[in-house]
């Protein structure tokens, strides 16, 4: 591709027209994304009241508020931190500290990145069938949460793994030089330092989890609720189905409320996002190496 | 029908506050589905439950009770702007199955006929497809045009049909909005062309008109009892009305507005 | 030396292990339940039914074949637009772009990221179908061509930063040398540093991919959901109906145990199947590669 003869012009021109078209290129794609979020603020923004966030839906949910979706999804994306954060730091834990080079670690990491390509609606059918009707649960949060916790596991465990690796292998033989045993080493020295990375990982797992819909469409999610949930086995509404729910089942709704809805959930997940920057930053600027 | 049982739902808890109602959408296919899973105390179907349902029914140890809770009309609707105004049942039949893809066939402008449907989970699409396509003949097989659109529900309808002059939909009196245009509807080109509404639904002269269901499994009790004694009450159907199906019974007043 | 390990330890020590076999667990029980479920399908209805190209399950028409090539008409659709504009975004931040513009584009992608596919599917019905069927003077704008607009938004974001960290990860050295002989920066993007990257491109174009055939929402809300056959040249400018948005839809209407439940499952195995391949092709090129570039190397 390194041409002898080409004049050094004729490269630069080649070299500029290049740049500028990856230039565009790149901004096609990233100036709509802030054009997407202006636009939903715009036309969402009208909608925002406090009785439309603490409100309840009235008037077949073409009024009143969308508390009742905003909770479920808190609910929700609690209920899938309460599984899936212990058990991918857990299983991040032995993959980088514990587990040994051979083949069955080949088979648990082949595993991981299955878990992490399955389609979200066929996360949905396993919740399904294996907590709904198989283990009796019914469409319930904690069906709804197991399901979306085991959805997340992936991203957790490998940001998690990865935060593990980067802590530098002299803090853990000086921990072990002084007496420490694999545990305690783990638990005082790499978890601490591993934890801003940690913690961007689940975050961002998380935001993920919130925003989903087809895992929780058969396993948990509600059309109209007239009360708050009141035990993990109740359904609950929830930000993306209600999304859904407003925007192609209810005849007649206001544009609005449906703009609003979306922004609700858009902010949720900007704010997700820029917790997990900050920390990310802060964590990069404090680094002990 | 889930515009109707939202609204009932809310003005019962109104009057009986601990009374808890959750209303779930997906179409009449899926609440008697659950119905029959045993998810559901109540479903709303806009069709009448089929054979083989009531099979599944007495195989899951449930026991099916029917009740007919209000009416409506099947509204056949496009763009407002559509210079189409009539249409006979065998129109709209050949329409829908594939064999008039023009409005120009119909006596319309030069464009290409979008067909928009219910999923096929929706009681208005079963009933659409044996009252209309095939004309309410058991043995006929006509097909929906495989290019049919099949939205999510109503409100996809509405939404593309006012937006979309070439397109042609159909949905319960109940969901029509007014930025689209309710076709005149005959039974046979000699019939007389029929505007769905409360009266023509009430007086039979409208071609495509149907009762709306609730299921429970075996005789209701208790509150599902109170409830459904309180839906063919006077005050419910005042709300039938108000959200633009026909109620079961004529109001207190006498005619309908 | 007596082992010392305190009780204590080596109960945590198990717990941990059985954490890190869990996914196994996990990948074991989604094959088990989708099989159960879904191969009584393949008794239930006939293959011919299966295999056929009507899509009408209330009628026990059960041809999965529209739906197959729906899914893949869309996903081609939003692979043409993802890859040339995922790559080049890529690029362009990790070997072109100044540092604060870094900074303003890579937080951006990010955004693109963590957008809901349901918001996206919102968006599709009120602004893109509209605007494809005004621009385009279709019948209708919820159509193949909307959906993979929109699933190479969702597909971009993953291309993107995967693609970026392995253009990151080519040492510093192949493109001083490469300078060294006289090319310029442009020739070294495309002569030394993507085909040193070749690996790790590739496995970030077949997940972002894959991400985009298993999207579920946003197509279901945008492509019309017709079960037509998606042969024709003007198909992509056409309503399709796709494997995912097809559960979506109908799971909720099916009795439990009912032959239409069991095609449903048959085909989330599919898609299964699908995502299985996808991910297994991207471990195999990311294995293969690291043994030329030593070989090359050494």
């Amino acid at each position: 591709m390194i041409e002898k003869g080409t004049s050094p012009q004729i490269k630069r021109i080649t070299q500029n027209f290049g740049f500028g078209l990856l230039g565009l290129m790149s901004s096609m794609t990233v100036v709509p994304i802030l054009i997407v979020v202006i636009f939903i603020i715009q036309k969402g923004a009208p909608a925002i009241s406090l009785e439309f966030l603490m409100g309840f839906p009235s008037d077949g949910m073409r009024g009143g508020g969308i508390l009742p979706a905003i909770i479920g999804t808190l609910y929700l994306t609690f209920g899938t931190a309460v599984f899936s954060v212990p058990l991918g730091i857990g299983a991040a834990i032995y993959l980088s500290e514990y587990a040994p080079e051979n083949r069955w670690t080949r088979v648990i990491r082949i595993a991981i990145t299955n878990l992490a390509g399955i389609p979200s609606v066929v996360y949905g059918l396993f919740g399904l069938g294996i907590f709904v009707i198989f283990l009796k649960f019914g469409t319930s949060i904690l069906a709804a949460s197991l399901t979306l916790s085991i959805m997340t596991l992936p991203v957790i465990i490998s940001t998690s793994e990865e935060a593990i690796r980067a802590v530098p292998n002299s803090f853990r033989v000086v921990s072990t030089s002084l007496g420490a045993t694999r545990w305690q080493t783990i638990r005082r020295i790499v978890l601490p330092q591993s934890l801003p990375g940690i913690l961007t990982g689940v975050i961002l797992g998380l935001e993920r989890a919130a925003g989903e819909t087809a895992p929780i469409l058969f396993t948990g999610a509600a059309f109209f609720l007239p009360r708050l949930p009141g035990s993990p086995l109740d359904a609950t509404m929830a930000l993306p189905y209600h999304l859904f729910v407003i925007s192609t089942q209810v005849p007649g709704m206001p544009i609005k409320i449906q703009y609003g809805t979306a922004l609700v959930l858009l902010f949720f997940v900007l704010i997700m996002n820029i917790i997990a920057s900050v920390i990310r930053s802060r964590a990069r600027a404090k680094r002990m190496w | 029908m889930v515009n109707l049982a939202l609204a009932w739902a809310e003005a019962y808890q109104k009057i009986k506050p601990d009374v808890r109602i959750s209303v779930t959408g997906g179409g009449s296919g899926t609440g008697i589905a659950a119905l029959l899973n045993g998810t559901v105390s109540i479903a709303n179907a806009s069709r009448a439950i089929k054979s083989e349902e009531i099979d599944t029914a007495k195989k899951n140890g449930v026991d099916p009770v029917e009740f007919v809770v209000a009416r409506d009309a099947i509204a056949v609707i496009v763009h407002p702007k559509n210079p189409v105004n009539r249409l006979t049942l065998q129109q709209i039949s050949d329409i829908y199955s594939g064999n008039i893809n023009n409005w120009s066939e119909v006596g319309g402008e030069n464009r290409p006929i979008v067909r928009l449907s219910r999923e096929t989970n929706s009681g208005t699409h079963v009933y659409f497809l044996e009252t209309v396509l095939r004309l309410g003949s058991k043995d006929n097989k006509t097909f929906f045009s495989m290019d049919t659109l099949l939205l999510p529900s109503s409100e996809g309808i509405t939404a593309e049909v006012s937006d979309n002059p070439n397109a042609i939909g159909y949905d319960g009196l109940g969901y029509m909005v007014p930025e689209v245009k309710m076709l005149a509807v005959a039974k046979e080109a000699a019939s007389g062309f029929i505007i769905p509404s409360a009266e023509t639904v009430n007086d039979g002269t409208y071609p495509i008109s149907r009762d709306l269901y609730m299921y429970t499994n075996g005789q209701p009790v208790n509150e599902i009892k109170a409830y459904l004694e309180w839906i063919i009450s006077p005050t419910a159907q005042e709300i039938v009305t108000k959200l633009g199906f026909v109620p079961v019974k004529s109001t207190s007043a006498g005619s309908t507005p | 030396m007596k082992d010392q390990t305190p009780l204590s330890e080596r109960i945590i020590t198990r717990g941990i292990q059985i954490t890190g076999y869990s996914s196994v667990l996990f990948v074991v029980l989604i094959l088990y339940f989708l099989i159960s479920q879904g191969a009584p399908a393949l008794f239930e209805a006939p293959l011919k039914s299966l295999a056929g190209i009507r899509w009408y399950p209330i009628e026990n028409y059960f041809g999965i074949i529209p739906l197959i090539l729906g899914s893949l008409v869309v996903t081609i659709g939003a692979a043409v637009i993802a890859i040339p504009f995922g790559v080049g975004t890529a690029i362009f931040i990790s070997e072109v772009a100044p540092q604060w513009l870094k900074e303003i584009l890579k937080p951006l992608v990010e955004i693109l990221a963590g957008f809901p596919s349901v918001m996206l599917g919102f968006l599709g019905i009120l602004v893109v179908s509209p605007s494809l069927r005004r621009l385009f003077d279709l019948p209708t704008g919820l159509t193949a061509l909307a959906g993979s607009l929109l699933l190479a938004g969702i597909a971009i974001p993953t291309i993107v930063s995967i693609s970026e960290d392995a253009l990151n990860t080519v040492p510093r050295s192949y493109r001083e040398a490469s300078w060294a002989i006289g090319a310029t920066q442009w020739q070294t993007i495309w002569g030394v540093t993507l085909p040193a990257a070749r690996s790790g491109v590739l496995t970030a174009v077949i997940l972002g991919i894959g991400r985009s055939i298993g999207e579920t929402m946003t197509v279901m809300m945008v492509t019309g959901n017709a079960p037509v056959l998606p042969i024709h040249l003007n198909s992509f400018i056409s309503p399709i109906r796709t494997m995912t948005a097809t559960i979506a839809s109908e799971m909720g209407e099916v009795a439990t145990g009912s032959t239409h439940y069991h095609v449903l499952f048959l085909i989330g195995i599919i898609l299964f199947l699908i995502s299985l391949i996808v991910n297994v092709t991207a471990s195999a090129i990311v294995f293969r590669q690291p043994k030329r570039a030593e070989r090359i190397l050494s």
